[in-house]
């Protein structure tokens, strides 16, 4: 009787769990599925219920929006974004292994201290560099280029992914290593025919990382980016609300939507490195 | 060259890019910021040297300083501690093993990924018009909503919201954590007869307690930087009651070009940030609890 009605008990208590989730489920998603659903509302019927089902299902606003507020379309922005992003994802990728490595499998002198260094500009804030690092870009004629975001790439300026490369490799067993070394490998040798490979999982998590990152960035190209034929996706989203007189809420649904699609692809086909890197390294947001 | 050495100088040639990058982009503009403070610069003009100018205008003159540091202090407070009470209360509840949790954990995750964007805080403008979606909501229970973001006074506990809405990094790395603590403490406070609540709070929160520190001084600092939302959402307003810290510094550097100040706000913020994690990281002596004994 008495387990009979434990069993009872934790099957009410699973229901309630279920309920709860589901609820909170869909307090968490709705937004975003009521902009998806807004997207193919007429304007006047957007802000008249919270239902997601369209009275009458409209289809042009992702195409209105495409064309812009201006002479630049949507689809300037999204070639812009991915010019940006696409090379700074790749050298972050390239810089943070290469630098992890010398961290993870080298000793040299002052290697704790510059270590620790690495470790605490990972707290520093944006700000306490920020203006300095425009007047540079400036002064080097970068300003409405992408330079002030791809080059930095280059040099290993995210610890975060670094940090997070180091610990990957301190993961894996020097053995294979050293008899590569008796075949005659060098360092770099080891570096791409060996630890690369095994590192794979820990450098496509960087670069999704990077990827989302850069994409829903804002305030960098706000300051960076001042031609409009130049904009990013974000700057071009941004101007879309700022600039539109007459109201066609549907469009710009359709181009917040249209904005996330990247985030969103990237993240349901990696989802698996995704959670695991950051529950194994922690995160920035 | 000997083999020693020969791998130590391997070892700078492997971290050189990160040494250079820190020289140019870290350590050079964080220096400069701290001089530019004393000086007044517009980008145009060289640099003047005026001492402490900067700073006594900003505690005396400016009269967006004290409303945008308040703002970013109220901010601050009302978004970390909502924001990781909400990841670990969920995390707690996703930590338990049913079927489908995995379809929740991505689902919770979701808006945490677009975390910052134009987009986000598009669909937030949208949600609490006066006229928005929100208050459509609360009218079907008969409640006559506020104006949340037309109000001075909710306006920025509206916007915090949204960074509250994107907890779900901050609970993925607690569950992380929760699945850490042996299950053997669990068992033994059972037999011991301790309720739910006190074994939250002398098994659980001790043991996740390193996380709840690195959750607890990444999500100030990056509150404090908050710019996205605001910016976005009501560019500063009504009567400049989301108006914050970044924001202000944004506009003096790139809106009117007074570099040299900006950087003395920044240096201000700086200070600020460093004051409290190191007040965050002196008291977590008393909270935080290490296995090794913090070795």
């Amino acid at each position: 009787m008495k387990a009979k009605n434990s069993q009872n008990n934790d099957i009410i208590r699973k229901v309630f769990i279920y309920v709860f989730l589901v609820a909170f489920g869909i307090f968490m998603i709705y937004p975003l599925l009521w902009v998806f659903a807004s997207s193919f509302k007429s304007n006047d019927e957007i802000f008249k219920s919270i239902s997601l089902i369209p009275k009458h299902i409209v289809t042009n606003s992702y195409f209105e929006g495409w064309k812009g507020t201006g002479q630049y379309s949507f689809g300037t922005f999204i070639l812009n974004s991915i010019t940006l992003v696409v090379p700074v994802v790749v050298f972050t990728a390239i810089s943070s292994t290469i630098v992890a490595y010398g961290f993870a499998r080298f000793e040299f002198p002052l290697k704790t201290i510059l270590f620790t260094l690495m470790i605490s500009t990972m707290m520093l804030p944006g700000t306490a560099v920020l203006i300095p690092r425009y007047i540079l870009f400036n002064w080097l004629g970068w300003i409405n280029t992408y330079k002030p975001f791809i080059v930095p790439a280059l040099f290993g300026t995210t610890p975060f992914f670094i940090f997070m490369m180091v610990q990957f490799l301190r993961g894996l067993p020097k053995e294979l290593e050293e008899s590569a070394t008796i075949d005659g490998c060098n360092s770099f040798q080891i570096l791409m025919k060996i630890l690369i490979p095994l590192c794979k999982p820990a450098i496509i998590s960087m670069c999704i990382f990077q990827f989302i990152w850069t994409w829903n960035d804002f305030f960098n190209p706000l300051i960076y980016i001042n031609s409009v034929e130049k904009y990013t996706v974000s700057l071009g989203l941004n101007m879309t609300i700022d600039g539109t007189s007459v109201v066609n809420w549907n469009q710009i649904m359709a181009m917040t939507i249209i904005s996330m699609i990247p985030s969103i692809i990237i993240f349901f086909s990696a989802q698996k490195y995704f959670v695991e890197g950051i529950a194994t390294t922690g995160l920035k947001n | 060259m000997s083999y020693n050495k020969k791998r130590n100088l391997m070892g700078y040639l492997y971290i050189s890019p990160w040494i250079i990058g820190f020289l140019i982009f870290t350590l050079y503009p964080f220096a400069m910021t701290f001089i530019y403070s004393f000086c007044n610069y517009s980008i145009t003009k060289s640099p003047v040297f005026i001492g402490l100018g900067n700073y006594i205008t900003m505690f005396t003159k400016d009269m967006y300083f004290w409303p945008s540091l308040i703002n970013t202090i109220k901010y601050v407070l009302m978004t970390v501690p909502l924001k990781l009470c909400f990841a670990l209360f969920v995390a707690m509840i996703l930590n338990i093993d049913i079927k489908g949790v995995n379809v929740f954990r991505t689902t919770y995750y979701l808006p945490s990924i677009f975390g910052g964007s134009v987009a986000l805080s598009v669909i937030w403008k949208f949600l609490f018009m006066d006229n928005g979606i929100m208050n459509k909501f609360l009218s079907y229970f008969h409640i006559h909503g506020p104006s949340w973001l037309g109000n001075p006074h909710i306006s920025l506990f509206t916007i915090s919201l949204l960074s509250v809405w994107e907890f779900g990094s901050s609970m993925v790395i607690f569950l992380a954590a929760l699945k850490q603590v042996p299950n053997e403490l669990y068992e033994a406070s059972m037999l011991d007869g301790a309720s739910k609540i006190r074994r939250f709070f002398s098994i659980t929160l001790p043991m996740i307690s390193p996380v709840l520190l690195f959750n607890l001084v990444m999500q100030t600092i990056n509150a404090f930087q908050e710019f996205t939302g605001p910016y976005v959402i009501t560019g500063g307003g009504p009567m400049n009651s989301t108006y914050v810290y970044s924001m202000l510094i944004y506009d003096n550097a790139f809106r009117y070009f007074r570099m040299g100040y900006s950087s003395a706000l920044s240096w201000i913020l700086f200070l600020l940030i460093l004051i409290v994690t190191v007040i965050i990281f002196k008291s977590s002596n008393t909270w935080v609890y290490y296995e090794n004994g913090g070795r």
